[in-house]
């Protein structure tokens, strides 16, 4: 009895640390298209990549550092600050040796969800399903010298000490230059134009408030982020303020509020927005598709897009942004897309986007 | 009867109160201070007395309440920083009261309004500015003072000389034909304050752009933009690019710098080019593959 102890003691240890040591398998083989595909992205979603490409069938033709740069996001991008929140899986079509399945990713973001739609072709490699990942090649851009004259503007303000006649600089001159309010189901939507009239930079908003027909403030809101907060002389910003359940036709005027505040800025970089053309997408919605190019030298970290639409009498009718989830490297367009309204596209005559930048470095 | 005998009693008090106050009256200039109606801030004040013994003076200003006891019979001297502020005093001693007022020194400071600090070029009656006049101890003063407006822009000084009216002279002048800042001077006496107001370009006059190949597509590019006025229009302000062929528009919201803007369109063999910059639009450019 004294020695039974002992021994069952030492098994015990034995097997407990066995158990702690020896992990289940959790890269068990796909055994289904769509199940190929869920895995992968279940590993993504916990960052393991190394896992996630054991599910790729074309591991030969892409490196696992550049299949994770597609996946996480590099170069300081929106993808970056995301984590994968769920992955959707549709079988779109499948025969005995191949499927196209149609995953809907929503990405957590910083900026707030952010969906992104892959058909990924499944091939089944002996018994096992797995991916064939489209292989993406990650844009290089040549050593060279870009020359850059930087435009910089700074402000030097009234000091606590100056007497009391002594004048500060004034703000920017904005003006809205157009402004009208579309119903949408139960909301009311302000869109419109901004411009900075001065030949100095400005940080502009625009807020709004709706009254009612009895006189009464039925709501106030801003445009957040749905405007180019910093205009440069001549510069026009789209805007937009969504007034949610207040419907239309409650309302008996808008006071809208442009507001602007003298700023430091500098005039770089430009951006191109490149072969701008409306487009229905896989799932029959109208896009506005195109591609960003930066035609300087520094990244653009996180560029967001804001398109105008225009009806046939030029006034502004809708108002949509988007934010690309991959940094522009200079001189690499990156395409961007961002949604049109179904009911209104066909009442779109003309369109504008603009970008919105922001860099996690400035390159001065 | 009782009427008449009443207006008469009326009467008759009436007379007997006027004399009392005409007693009075005689009895209070007699002993009036001697004090001269107005005195020169910061300049002092010498009060003649009579009698003898001790009394108690009191003077109350703007900011100013002073207790003390004098020698009567002997010159109360009121220091001159106890007369810094301007207003009305009132000096009581032994019983007596009399009022002065203190009035602004000459002018030693300027408090200088000039608005607004951007202007377009070549605009009359643009530029505004108020000179506020003050002594050595900020007491406005009232007094006319002249007070000369200089606006110096590009080598040309354009002069005014405005008298001022409680204490505040303006001007209203024009912006000169040339951008660039200009420097606003009010003067007075010895005081004298700058400010600068900028003298802008206005919107482009016109656009006019050219268009070549390039290693990455079309490079698009403007002569000199200028306003009307033949300024330069400031670096920085948008120049929008946009190409439109078979594949799309592509737009480039350029930046004019060194006083042109240029942007690279995307290469097509058939697109038409224009160019704006605000409401101001440019020439068009039907471009050709063989260009």
């Amino acid at each position: 009895m004294k020695r039974i102890l002992p021994i069952v003691i030492i098994v015990l240890t034995v097997v407990l640390i066995a158990m702690a040591t020896i992990q289940p398998n959790s890269l068990s083989p796909a055994t289904s298209p769509d199940g190929a595909v869920r895995a992968l992205f279940d590993h993504v979603k916990a960052r393991d990549y190394k896992g996630a490409f054991a599910y790729v069938a074309n591991s030969g033709d892409m490196d696992e550092q550049a299949f994770a740069g597609d996946l996480a996001g590099r170069d300081g991008s929106l993808r970056t600050y995301s984590a994968l929140q769920q992955a959707d899986t549709r079988v779109l079509h499948a025969t005995d040796d191949q499927a196209l399945v149609r995953a809907t990713l929503e990405y957590a973001t910083a900026v707030g969800a952010f969906y992104d739609t892959r058909d990924l072709k499944v091939v089944k490699q002996g018994d096992r399903w797995k991916v064939d990942w489209p292989v993406v090649k990650e844009p290089k851009v040549p050593p060279q010298v870009i020359q850059e004259n930087y435009l910089r503007w700074d402000v030097i303000t009234r000091g606590s000490n100056d007497d009391w006649g002594a004048q500060d600089v004034e703000a920017p001159r904005v003006r809205i230059i157009s402004m009208n309010a579309i119903p949408q189901g139960p909301n009311t939507i302000i869109v419109g134009e901004i411009e900075n009239e001065d030949t100095v930079p400005g940080f502009v908003s625009v807020g709004a408030t709706l009254v009612g027909k009895n006189g009464d403030v039925l709501g106030e809101e801003t445009s957040f982020d749905k405007i180019s907060h910093t205009l440069l002389p001549k510069e026009i910003s789209p805007f937009r303020i969504d007034f949610p359940k207040v419907p239309l036709s409650t309302v008996k005027s808008v006071r809208m509020t442009p507001t602007s505040v003298l700023v430091p800025a500098s005039a770089d970089p430009v951006i191109g927005v490149l072969h701008q053309r409306v487009e229905t997408d896989a799932r029959g919605r109208h896009v506005l598709k195109g591609e960003l190019m930066n035609e300087s030298g520094v990244t653009v970290n996180i560029p967001h897009v804001l398109a105008t639409y225009y009806d046939a009498a030029g006034k502004v009718i809708w108002v949509s942004d988007g934010y690309v989830d991959n940094a522009l490297l200079p001189e690499t367009p990156v395409p961007f897309a961002v949604d049109l309204r179904d009911d209104l596209a066909s009442k779109v005559h003309n369109y504008r986007v603009t970008v919105n930048e922001y860099m996690l470095q400035q390159g001065e | 009867m009782k009427e008449i005998e009443g207006k008469v009693k009326f009467v008759g008090m009436m007379a007997i109160v006027l004399l009392l106050m005409c007693c009075f009256a005689i009895a209070t200039h007699a002993a009036e201070l001697n004090i001269p109606a107005t005195v020169t801030a910061g300049s002092g004040l010498t009060i003649p007395s009579s009698g003898s013994g001790n009394a108690t003076l009191y003077v109350v200003g703007p900011g100013t309440a002073i207790k003390r006891t004098v020698q009567l019979g002997q010159e109360i001297q009121l220091s001159a920083a106890e007369l810094q502020n301007a207003g009305r005093y009132v000096v009581s001693l032994d019983g007596n009261n009399a009022s002065f007022f203190v009035v602004a020194g000459p002018v030693q400071s300027i408090a200088f309004l000039a608005r607004p600090s951007r202007v377009p070029a070549d605009t009359p009656n643009v530029i505004t500015g108020t000179a506020f006049v003050f002594d050595k101890y900020q007491n406005l003063v009232l007094q006319p003072q002249p007070v000369t407006f200089e606006l110096t822009a590009d080598g040309q000084t354009v002069s005014r000389t405005e008298t001022t009216k409680n204490g505040v002279a303006f001007a209203k002048l024009d912006s000169s034909r040339k951008e660039g800042a200009a420097q606003f001077v009010a003067s007075s006496g010895s005081a004298s304050v700058r400010r600068v107001v900028q003298e802008v370009a206005s919107d482009p006059c016109s656009i006019r752009m050219t268009a070549v190949r390039d290693k990455n597509g079309i490079l698009a590019r403007t002569d000199p933009i200028h306003d009307c006025a033949g300024n330069p229009v400031p670096d920085g302000t948008i120049v929008t690019f946009t190409s439109t062929d078979a594949q799309g528009k592509s737009t480039v919201d350029a930046r004019i710098k060194q006083g042109i803007a240029q942007a690279e369109l995307p290469a097509s063999n058939d697109a038409t080019i224009s160019v704006a910059s605000g409401v101001v639009v440019g020439n068009e450019i039907q471009w050709r593959g063989a260009q």
